[in-house]
């Protein structure tokens, strides 16, 4: 196709990174990550709130290296093909909101569209209600977007301060090397590492960063985005992100079939409950943060890995969002919602509708 | 001269819905869309294409992507 020289932005390039994440994702659950958590970037920046000690769930803390694989396979992606752009200005901190109600939304259900996806092709039905809502808030979205909804233009600024999420992450990355995990501890001198739930379980520190890296780049030359899948279908039909979408799922399914990791069923899915209509309701959330803010949480990354210092901040505003999420009840358990979570997707709504009716300036 | 569709520092859907709402408006038959990056330059010159629009060229000047896009 004219004006797309970039293989994997064609049909079969997109095709192949949902095919490739599709492998990978349930590959690293088999290999120590939490069930059909092969790769979920909100539940990973959580525990990253978590490691941080910004949260005191002791379960869900580990500096996740997938997250910091994401970033800087992103950059190395974007350095390689001479993509990357520092830019930022476009409503940073409208961003950060959105990213904590994001991340806030993306709790109550128990994970981001990736693991949505996951959850699903590991046999959770549950997370069908979870898409459902994902649709449900990126349709919403797309209202906003025909009505003119915008967070303004981007400026360019100085190569130093693309760079600040994925020194961010470098630095992350320096303190595990530095302050390992300590066995049977969940403390050395500056981390936190959880010794049980799903915080304690995952794939070696290497194979983590490794496949973080290769998704990264996949993801960044690819443009993957699971939000701008269905927000696409639904505004223009197309079908490019999604068919990389549906890909993933059904990949995914198969890898689980022959690990052994298919475990069809409503009741006791690993890390999930059974409260459909907040998995409905948290997603909905999510997504309409997701669409509003232009990317899924993995989308975010990558973009802050090219150099968009907005997506950056999106980040940082789920990782803020993580650490709400659990020092106030707003996250859910197996055992259901917290006990603040409802009221936090209300507020969230409330919050997303406030932004997609009032910032509809026309782009001049 | 082509009717310019400035989408520079705006990520996508914003580039691709400014320049179908040229296109739907129905007075032009070529556009010059204006974006600064490749995502958007990708997804621009699919969705012109699916509306059965043609990519004419694309210059790169100063980190900005021109697209002349032309109806048929």
């Amino acid at each position: 196709m004219k004006g797309i020289k970039n293989i994997f932005a064609g049909p079969g390039g997109i095709i192949g990174v949902g095919v490739a994440i599709g492998i990978l994702a349930p590959l690293l659950q088999y290999l120590g990550n939490p069930a059909n958590m092969g790769v979920c970037v909100a539940c990973f920046e959580r525990d990253i709130a978590g490691g941080l000690g910004l949260h005191r769930a002791a379960v869900v803390q580990y500096l996740r290296p997938e997250i910091i694989g994401f970033v800087l396979g992103s950059l190395i992606a974007a350095y390689l093909f001479k993509e990357f752009r520092p830019r930022l200005g476009s409503a940073p901190i409208v961003r950060f909101f959105l990213g904590v109600f994001a991340m806030i939304g993306a709790l109550v259900f128990l994970g981001c569209p990736w693991r949505a996806a996951l959850r699903l092709a590991g046999g959770d039905g549950t997370a069908i209600f979870g898409l459902l809502g994902l649709i449900g808030g990126i349709w919403i979205g797309t209202l906003f977007l025909r009505g003119g909804y915008n967070l303004g233009r981007t400026q360019t600024t100085h190569t130093a301060a693309g760079w600040m999420l994925p020194l961010f992450m470098i630095g992350l990355l320096v303190f595990m090397l530095l302050f390992p995990q300590i066995p049977g501890q969940d403390k050395n001198e500056f981390i936190f590492y959880s010794v049980k739930g799903p915080g304690s379980q995952h794939a070696p520190l290497a194979i983590s960063l490794g496949i973080g890296l290769i998704i990264g780049v996949l993801a960044q030359r690819s443009r993957f985005c699971t939000m701008g899948a269905i927000r696409d279908f639904v505004l223009f039909r197309q079908m490019h992100l999604l068919s990389g979408f549906l890909a993933l799922i059904i990949t995914a399914l198969a890898v689980n079939f022959i690990l052994g990791q298919f475990k069809p069923g409503f009741e006791g899915q690993p890390v999930a409950h059974t409260q459909h209509l907040w998995n409905f309701a948290g997603m909905s959330l999510s997504g309409l943060a997701y669409c509003l803010a232009g990317g899924c949480p993995g989308r975010q990354l990558f973009l802050a890995g090219e150099g968009d210092g907005d997506a950056a901040v999106f980040v940082l505003g789920m990782i803020v969002g993580a650490a709400f999420g659990h020092n106030f009840g707003l996250a859910s358990s197996p055992a259901g919602v917290g006990p603040y979570g409802i009221s936090a997707v209300f507020v969230g709504l409330a919050f997303c509708l406030f932004v997609g009716f009032s910032m509809r300036k026309r782009i001049a | 001269m082509a009717k310019t569709v400035d989408a520079r520092g705006l990520s996508c859907p914003q580039p691709v819905l400014m320049t179908l709402d040229e296109i739907k408006a129905g007075t032009e038959t070529e556009l010059l869309v204006l974006v600064d990056n490749d995502a958007s330059k990708e997804n621009v010159s699919r969705a012109v294409q699916s509306r059965k629009w043609r990519v004419e060229s694309i210059e790169e000047k100063d980190g900005t992507y021109q697209i002349a896009v032309k109806k048929g």
